[in-house]
């Protein structure tokens, strides 16, 4: 009996002392104090030193985008640093180009703050906020996509250009033992201040849609950042050929009743949405009603597969086939045009083939893609 | 034992290199020696961590193990301090170089079960080394493990353009060069016994 309570003892007073001996080293190794970070020449933050750029930032209600959560692993959080702090880590390399190199833009997960730093962000990041909202309604609109409405409660409304998307943290859930940040467009048109719809679809595995699908509740109090991103309707009197597939549909979605709530565009819209079948084709009755009322706008709903028993009537095959189509007989060819794309990386890069040989200047041509 | 510390250094270092006549520690030789830069990060690393923990050890062994007749506990005390000291070494090599702190990836925390640090600290207990054999024996082959693996990085980066057998290429040819290093070096070892 006492070998045991000695063996304990002395195993435990061992490990204590170089426990307090590894705290006492690390808050003197990790001190670096109080530190200065001037945002964009104007705006300067003292922040305590020694964690990563994008958690110090966070800290103080900058919220640079980061898909994987500051792992490292997205290469979204790039940030340009005009103070040198030090060689590209291994860990950066992947994600950042030559180019961007030498314009100093780094990954501001792997950068730690340790002295004074300038740097630059793109200006709309210095007003996105975090926002505590409840969750209002979960409703399924196909088999694996639902619609998810939030009610803002703090702060109680959010400013957004349609197109912009936000960035939802995930809690801790099962297996997952850390929040997860995952970035979804905003579905619903920015006069709506008070709420938010997002269009979220089920990827198996996928850690936030899991949680949305199978986990999430009504009445739940959820918290996200936002808004973000450079995807919203550049104000010219081009011809505008949207396309989207599966919740793409989301800022497009957005886009479009937007522009038919503000009522002063002239524009032409023409909205190409692609599923397989029937059962991944939702919200058309919303569309082909907005057409009835806009003369403006068409919408062209296609499916790549259509079942026997769905009876479809409309468009078939693959949705480039379709907008390639429509580019070369239906729609008028002498105005410019401009695109708007929202799905997968293949179907994207696949519609902008499509559409400069239809001879839309690729700078023309605005995307988002599910990456 | 009553060799003289100062020849037990040199012994460790060349006669007896812990790395190349024991086979200790191994795995991240072979890995690690691909690079000469992140080499030499992890050879200063080692050569620390080993002084330190085989000191620290001596101390632990003497006035702990021993009075409290703990012998049984031995090798988990001792990974507790090797462990403690490689944890405080990542601390300082992320302050100092957090580029050599990335190279040496999951390497850096796996000194923690190399088995050449627990070896040094083993055999300083089993040959009943004095504190200050002790540190030099530690030092020593701490040097000795860097010593070895700078010469396999820049062995290495010569061959690595040599014209060899594709089969051989990479991890066959590293054998081959480890094997006539460990010749060369153990064939010294008849000059000092440190046993």
């Amino acid at each position: 009996m006492s070998l045991v309570l000695i063996t304990t003892l002395i195993t435990s007073a061992i490990s204590a002392l170089l426990a307090g001996a590894i705290v006492l080293i690390d808050s003197f190794v990790n001190n670096y104090g109080l530190v200065k970070i001037t945002i964009n020449k104007r705006k300067t933050i003292e922040v305590k030193g020694g964690s990563p750029l994008l958690f110090t930032l966070a800290s103080q209600g900058i919220f640079i985008p980061s898909a994987c959560g500051g792992r490292g692993s997205c290469g979204v959080c790039k940030v340009k640093v005009l103070t040198d702090v030090g060689a590209y880590l291994p860990t950066e390399t992947p994600y950042i180009s030559k180019e961007q190199m030498k314009e100093n833009i780094r990954l501001s997960c792997q950068v730690k703050v340790k002295k004074n730093l300038e740097i630059e962000i793109p200006d709309e990041l210095l007003y996105a906020k975090k926002f505590k909202a409840i969750v209002e309604k979960i409703k399924n609109v196909t088999y694996d996509i639902k619609e998810l409405t939030l009610q803002l409660i703090e702060p109680q409304t959010i400013d957004f250009k349609a197109g912009q998307y936000v960035q939802l943290s995930i809690p801790p859930y099962g297996k997952i033992d850390q929040i997860t940040q995952r970035a979804y467009s905003i579905s619903s048109v920015p006069s709506q201040k008070n709420k938010i719809e997002l269009l979220i679809r089920l990827v198996p595995g996928g850690a936030a849609t899991t949680y949305v699908h199978n986990y999430m509740k009504e009445k739940e109090i959820i918290e996200f950042t936002g808004p973000f991103g450079e995807f919203y309707v550049r104000e010219t009197d081009a011809t505008m050929i949207c396309v989207a597939g599966g919740s793409g549909m989301a800022p497009i979605k957005s886009i479009i009743f937007d522009l038919y709530e503000k009522g002063t565009s002239n524009r032409e819209i023409w909205y190409f949405f692609g599923a397989r079948s029937l059962k991944d084709l939702f919200y058309v009755d919303m569309f082909k009603d907005l057409e009835k009322k806009w003369n403006n706008f068409h919408f062209v709903p296609a499916l790549s597969n259509p079942l026997p028993e769905d009876n479809w009537n409309g468009e078939t095959g693959l949705i480039t086939d379709v907008l390639d189509k429509y580019l070369k007989n239906k729609i008028e060819k002498s105005k410019p045009k401009e695109g708007y794309l929202c799905g997968s990386p293949g179907m994207i890069n696949a519609c902008i083939q499509v559409m400069k040989t239809n001879g839309i200047p690729e700078e023309k041509i605005y995307y988002d893609k599910f990456a | 034992m009553n060799i003289n510390p100062v020849v037990l250094f040199f012994a460790s270092v060349f006669t007896s290199n812990i790395l190349l006549t024991n086979f200790l520690g191994m795995c991240s030789y072979i890995s690690i020696s691909k690079d000469l830069n992140s080499s030499n990060g992890l050879g200063m690393a080692v050569t620390f961590v080993m002084t330190v923990t085989t000191v620290l050890n001596w101390f632990v062994y003497h006035y702990i193990i021993v009075p409290f007749g703990l012998d049984y506990l031995r090798y988990i005390i001792f990974i507790i301090v090797i462990a403690a000291v490689v944890q405080i070494l990542e601390m300082v090599i992320d302050r100092i170089s957090p580029s050599l702190y990335m190279t040496l990836g999951i390497f850096l925390p796996l000194i923690t079960v190399n088995c050449a640090i627990l070896g040094v600290t083993l055999f300083m207990q089993l040959r009943n080394y004095s504190l200050l054999q002790s540190l030099f024996y530690g030092l020593g082959s701490g040097l000795g493990w860097w010593l070895a693996i700078i010469l396999l990085a820049a062995i290495r980066k010569k061959i690595d353009n040599a014209p060899a057998p594709a089969g051989l290429k990479g991890t066959g040819l590293t054998f081959i060069t480890i094997g006539i290093m460990a010749m060369a070096f153990i064939g010294f070892s008849g000059m000092i016994r440190v046993q």
